[in-house]
């Protein structure tokens, strides 16, 4: 199974209230790949991510599955080829982890129809995938943060959707624990072809395990494409405001970001960055 | 893609069939809780025809199960069609019908918006339907249907005052209980107005619109009560999978295709209604719509819609509370009595523990 959907974002805008977030913003998602979004707090990932799984009417613009509007599309339709794990959901006072991951079924049962074979099989699958089978009959309440964000990756699974969003699917999870989840979802894009988009706060995980790297500023995209390409020492300054220095990572070859604050340096002038990285703000 | 020679050394682990044994685990765990929910639902379901068949034949006078059945179809029984078909039946009939709408409009609070504090009945939708029932009767001299329109009325206005006072800042939870605890108390001082000024009510009249009493229950009130639920009941039962969905935040219940806003405000609308209906028929019987919740997840266990199961709890409640507070002790005390003295103490329990886990409300 592989997916061609064509995910995409087209002068979008997006806003709560009287804030406007996001004025006009283009993203193309490459079928069939991981994305990888980036960006300094409230630049609008979450936003934009929320849009395009339907959930914030866009103010302008529209995005596009496979050329038809996601706000046009009704929601269990919608929801059985485009798959949201959004930053913090709530598990439900005792629920068993089966339970829960069966929730990610619902798009695929009707009102009154009964459990399915399919089901099962699909729950069995997540479970499998994300190792949480022995977890099964537990209680969520009792498991620890890393087996918690296994469940809930397990949940949107279970909903076997072609494409998946996932918003910081790493946020307070130890080191090897965000290694884990990265490496279930390469799994995921390389054995099912399941096109990923994730909003991650790492940056060099970002790079490693992203095929396409997305960088925002500012409710805006600065710079989209090859993680090669966009993790730049420019880059991070204009995104992030920090100097750094951009290094080749041995591991995985892919670009490595060291920033570069005020104190703990060795030599003050190492930067190559750039003419006016060090220094600058002690002045 | 990866330019260094690392091999790989991840198993094929998100390959895309699960194993035979895997599916029996999830189908097994699956069944067993599912069994426990059809036992709790079938035992529930069975209690609540053992106490209506009882508060039907015990009494003053006893009347066999032959009698009753005789007068449930209709055959003149001497004594037995007055005693039963006149007073038991209507009684226990409203009994059933006001302990259903209470379970469930509570409960579908209490699910949609995560928390037990957050029960019609704490929140003032009840009260506000009492103290509009309590004016339309005492002021405006209405009666039946009329009383119960005024009260969906003034149980609809009092909800959208919570929301609109309570959304404001966006987080609603412990907020929207705090304003509704104190809409609740300024709505009660009301009924107590109002009933001071109605000096031709008994104590037992005063008493239904303050704490719920099913006395002198008549079929003109079984009616609007068995409409409302035939209608919203079904309705609100269709919703309940998307209900239960949306205790995962309404993000993630919308990324599953529920349609969040349109749920949210079919299920406040439906459920209002029917505390409206029932408060308007037998008064706010206390805690009803507050305790049947909780008592239903602790038999069903976690996981499953609640509503079903809730709303047969709320009806053996009011029922079995009416027969103890008619025959029980020396004097007869009202339905909402007798659940008032159950329901308080676990009120007292829930904001004890919840101070304690350090959690809000």
């Amino acid at each position: 199974m592989t997916s061609a959907h064509r995910l995409v974002a087209e002068g979008l805008a997006l806003g709560y209230k009287d804030r406007l977030v996001i004025s006009s913003l283009d993203l193309q998602v490459p079928p069939g790949r991981v994305t990888a979004i980036v960006g300094a707090n409230a630049c609008g990932k979450s936003t934009l991510l929320r849009s395009m799984s339907r959930l914030l009417a866009p103010r302008a613009g529209h995005v596009l599955l496979d050329g038809k509007q996601v706000h046009r599309c009704p929601a269990k339709e919608l929801a059985r080829t485009l798959g949201l794990l959004p930053q913090s959901p709530l598990a439900p006072e005792g629920i068993t982890v089966s339970d829960l991951v069966g929730r990610g079924r619902h798009p695929h049962q009707g009102v009154f129809s009964r459990w399915s074979r399919d089901d099962d099989a699909a729950v069995a699958a997540a479970l499998e995938a994300t190792n949480t089978l022995d977890l099964a009959d537990r209680p969520v309440d009792e498991l620890s943060g890393g087996q918690r964000q296994r469940v809930w990756i397990a949940m949107a699974l279970a909903q076997q959707t072609d494409v998946l969003l996932l918003d910081e699917p790493t946020t307070f999870l130890d080191v090897s624990h965000q290694v884990e989840v990265l490496d279930l979802l390469t799994d995921l894009n390389r054995h099912r072809g399941t096109t990923i988009v994730m909003v991650l706060h790492d940056l060099n995980l970002a790079a490693r395990y992203a095929d396409h790297l997305v960088a925002m500023a500012d409710g805006a995209i600065y710079a989209a494409g090859e993680p090669e390409a966009v993790l730049t020492a420019d880059t991070v300054r204009a995104v992030f405001g920090l100097d750094s220095q951009v290094i080749v990572d041995p591991i995985s070859g892919r670009p490595l970001m060291l920033p570069i604050g005020r104190h703990r340096r060795l030599q003050p002038h190492a930067a190559p960055s750039g003419p006016d990285t060090a220094g600058q703000r002690l002045a | 893609m990866s330019t260094i020679a690392n091999p790989e050394t991840t198993p094929p682990a998100a390959g895309p069939a699960a194993t035979r044994d895997a599916v029996d685990v999830v189908a097994r765990g699956r069944r067993r809780r599912g069994r426990r929910r059809n036992v709790v639902v079938a035992v529930l379901a069975a209690l609540l025809v053992a106490t209506f068949a009882v508060t039907l034949m015990v009494g003053q006078t006893f009347y066999g199960p032959g009698e009753v059945t005789s007068v449930i179809l209709g055959e003149q029984v001497s004594g037995a069609s007055f005693t039963v078909g006149r007073l038991r039946l209507p009684r226990a009939t409203l009994g059933v019908l006001t302990g259903l709408c209470f379970g469930l409009g509570g409960v579908t609070f209490q699910t949609m918006l995560r928390n037990q504090l957050a029960s019609p009945d704490i929140i003032g939708i009840s009260s506000g339907a009492s103290a509009a029932a309590a004016c339309a009767i005492v002021f405006w001299s209405l009666s039946g249907a009329q009383v119960s329109m005024v009260a969906i009325v003034a149980a609809l206005g009092v909800a959208l005052l919570i929301y609109a006072l309570s959304v404001r800042g966006g987080a609603a939870g412990t907020r929207l209980i705090l304003v509704g605890i104190g809409l609740a108390a300024m709505l009660d001082s009301i009924t107590a107005y109002v009933l001071s000024r109605a000096a031709e009510w008994d104590l037992q009249e005063a008493l239904r619109w303050l704490t719920g009493s099913l006395n002198g229950a008549r079929w003109a009130d079984v009616l609007p009560v068995l409409v409302a639920l035939v209608v919203l009941g079904p309705l609100l039962l269709a919703r309940g999978r998307g209900l239960t969905m949306m205790q995962l935040g309404d993000d993630a219940a919308a990324a599953l295709g529920v349609r969040v806003e349109r749920t949210r405000l079919l299920v406040i609308v439906a459920a209002v209604c029917l505390i409206a209906f029932a408060t308007a028929a037998a008064g706010p019987i206390a805690f009803v719509a507050f305790l049947s919740g909780p008592i239903a997840a602790r038999l069903v266990g976690p996981g499953f819609s609640l509503l079903f199961p809730a709303a047969l709890v709320g009806a053996v409640l009011v029922l079995v509370a009416d027969f103890t507070g008619q025959f029980a002790f020396g004097l007869r005390y009202p339905v909402g009595v007798v659940t008032g003295v159950l329901g308080a103490p676990y009120l007292i329990y829930l904001i004890v523990r919840s101070n304690r886990a350090g959690g809000t409300l």
